[in-house]
C-alpha cells in the first residue's frame, strides 16, 4: 500500500520549550494509527502540525506527496486533503447543521449547492441526524455535534481524518454513538489518525497503537491487543496502569 | 403651554427632523463602513494601516464632534478644501462614529475563540473566507448591543450640527425661541422629536438584538 502521510525528524518548539522531539512516523491509506499519552505528552500538539495549525522548527511533513508548510498560501489545498475534528466539536453556531456542512465544499471546492446537498443529507442520514439538519448546533446533544463535524470533514472527501480526543468533552453516554461512527469509518477503509483517552477503544480500531510521552514516541506497536496486555517499555507500562482500578 | 403655538411650529421640526435624520443616517452608514473596514485591518493586522487606523481611532475618539467639525468647515477651506454644510455633517458625523464602530467591532470579533477560526482553516478555508463566512458574522451578532449603543449616540450626537448652521432640530429650537421666545413649546416640541426620532431606533434595535441571540447562540 502506499504511503499518505511521512513525518520525518519533526520538531517542535514553544519558545525554548521542546513539545516534540524528532518524531518519525509513516501512515498508510486505509490504516488506522491511534496515539496515546499522558496529557501534556504533544499528541493534541502533533495532530495541529499535521494540518499545518502549528509551525514546525525541524523536520519535514509530507501529505499524498506535498509538503505541509504552516503560513504558506498552498496549504489550504493540503487541509482539504486532511481532515480534522476537534474535542469542542467547533460547529459554526450561526449556521445550521446543514449549512455548517456544505460551507466548505461550496466555498473551497467550488462545489454546486445541489450536490454539496445531496451528498450531505446522504452522510447524514448515516449518521442518523438527517432529521436534524435545519437544527442550530445548540439545539443538539455532544454527541450530535460531534457526528455533524465528522460529516463536515468527509464531505471534503479528505485522503486522511484527525481525531482530537473527539470525546474528551462528551458525557458517557455520548461517547458510544460518536466511537460507532469512527468504527465505521475505519471499516469503510478511512485513514485515520485518532488521539484518544478510551483505551479499550483504542484496542479495537487500531491497526497501529503509537504511545508518545515527553514529546517522543516511546513505543510503537503494530499490535494493539498485545500493546495493552503487555507493553514493552516502562514508561508504557506505567501509563496503561493508571487505566487500573483493582 | 399654547396648542396653537405647538401646532404652527410642528411643520418647521417636521423638516428639521428630516435633515437631521439624512444627516445622521448617511453619516451612520459611513461610521458603519469604516467601523467594518477598520476592525477588518486591525484583525488581519496589515502593516502600515494598520498604524494609521489606530492613529484614527485616538484622534476622533479623544476630541469633542463639535471641534471636529469646525476643523471640517471652517479649518479645510483656508487650504483649498471646501464642502457644503451639509456633507460636512455626514462626515464629521461618520468619521466620529467610525472610530467608535471599529473598537466594537474589534471587540466582537476578539470574542470569538481562536478555535473557531482554525476549525474553518482546517476545512481549506482561506483566512478572507474564514473571516467573511465564519468570523465576521459570528462577531457582529455580538456587537449588536454596542453598535445599537453607537448609533443611538450618533444620533443625539447631531445636536451639535446647529453650529454650522445646519437647520436641524437643535438649530430650529434655538431659532424660534431666539425669534418668538416661546421657550416652553419649543423645547417640548425639541424632547418630543427627538423621542420621535430615537425611540423606535431602540425599540427595533432591542427586537433585532433578541431575535440575533435566538437564532444563533444561547449553549
Amino acid at each position: 500500500m502506499s504511503e499518505l502521510l511521512k513525518v520525518t525528524h519533526l520538531q517542535k518548539k514553544f519558545g525554548d520549550n521542546v513539545v516534540l522531539k524528532d518524531i518519525n512516523l509513516s501512515v498508510k491509506k486505509g490504516e488506522v494509527v491511534v496515539i496515546i499519552g499522558p496529557s501534556g505528552c504533544g499528541k493534541s500538539t502533533f495532530l495541529r502540525c499535521l494540518n499545518g495549525l502549528e509551525e514546525i522548527q525541524d523536520g519535514v511533513i509530507v501529505v499524498d506527496g506535498l509538503p505541509v508548510e504552516a503560513g504558506k498560501r498552498e496549504i489550504t489545498k493540503l487541509r482539504q486533503k486532511i481532515g480534522m475534528v476537534f474535542q469542542s466539536y467547533e460547529l459554526f453556531p450561526h449556521k445550521t447543521v446543514l449549512e455548517n456542512i456544505i460551507l466548505a465544499p461550496m466555498k473551497v471546492q467550488k462545489r454546486s449547492k445541489d450536490e454539496a446537498i445531496k451528498e450531505a443529507l446522504e452522510l447524514l442520514d448515516k449518521v442518523g441526524l438527517v432529521d436534524k439538519k435545519d437544527y442550530y448546533p445548540r439545539q443538539l446533544s455532544g454527541g450530535q455535534k460531534q457526528r455533524v463535524a465528522i460529516v463536515r470533514a468527509l464531505l471534503m472527501h479528505p485522503d486522511i481524518l484527525l481525531f482530537d480526543e473527539v470525546t474528551a468533552a462528551l458525557d458517557p453516554e455520548m461517547v458510544h454513538e460518536v466511537l460507532e461512527t469512527m468504527l465505521s469509518l475505519a471499516k469503510s477503509g478511512s485513514t485515520m489518525l485518532i488521539v484518544t483517552h478510551e483505551m479499550s477503544f483504542a484496542r479495537a480500531i487500531a491497526d497501529r497503537i503509537i504511545f508518545l510521552d515527553k514529546g517522543e514516541i516511546v513505543e510503537e506497536s503494530s499490535d494493539a491487543k498485545s500493546f495493552f496486555i503487555k507493553p514493552t517499555t516502562e514508561r508504557a507500562k506505567k501509563f496503561l496502569k493508571t487505566f487500573d482500578y483493582e | 403651554m399654547d396648542i396653537n403655538i405647538l401646532r404652527e411650529y410642528i411643520p418647521l421640526y417636521k423638516d428639521a427632523l428630516f435633515l437631521t435624520m439624512k444627516i445622521g443616517w448617511q453619516g451612520i452608514l459611513l461610521s458603519l463602513i469604516l467601523g467594518l473596514a477598520g476592525a477588518a485591518i486591525l484583525h488581519f493586522r496589515i502593516p502600515v494601516l494598520k498604524a494609521i487606523t489606530g492613529i484614527y481611532i485616538e484622534i476622533f475618539r479623544n476630541t469633542p464632534l463639535l471641534v471636529q467639525l469646525f476643523f471640517i468647515y471652517f479649518a479645510l477651506p483656508k487650504v483649498g478644501i471646501k464642502i457644503t454644510a451639509e456633507t460636512c455633517g455626514v462626515l464629521g458625523l461618520g468619521l466620529l462614529g467610525g472610530a467608535y464602530m471599529i473598537e466594537t467591532i474589534r471587540s466582537g470579533l476578539e470574542s470569538i475563540p481562536v478555535i473557531q477560526t482554525e476549525s474553518a482553516l482546517s476545512l481549506g478555508m482561506t483566512k478572507e473566507q474564514t473571516f467573511i463566512h465564519v468570523i465576521l458574522p459570528q462577531a457582529i451578532s455580538m456587537s449588536v448591543p454596542g453598535l445599537l449603543a453607537n448609533i443611538i449616540f450618533l444620533l443625539k450626537e447631531t445636536s451639535v450640527f446647529s453650529t454650522i448652521s445646519l437647520m436641524d432640530l437643535m438649530f430650529t429650537a434655538k431659532d424660534l425661541i431666539g425669534m418668538y421666545a416661546k421657550t416652553i413649546e419649543c423645547l417640548f416640541l425639541l424632547v418630543v422629536f427627538y423621542l420621535i426620532m430615537l425611540l423606535p431606533v431602540s425599540i427595533l434595535g432591542s427586537i433585532v438584538e433578541r431575535r440575533m441571540r435566538y437564532g444563533q447562540f444561547g449553549d
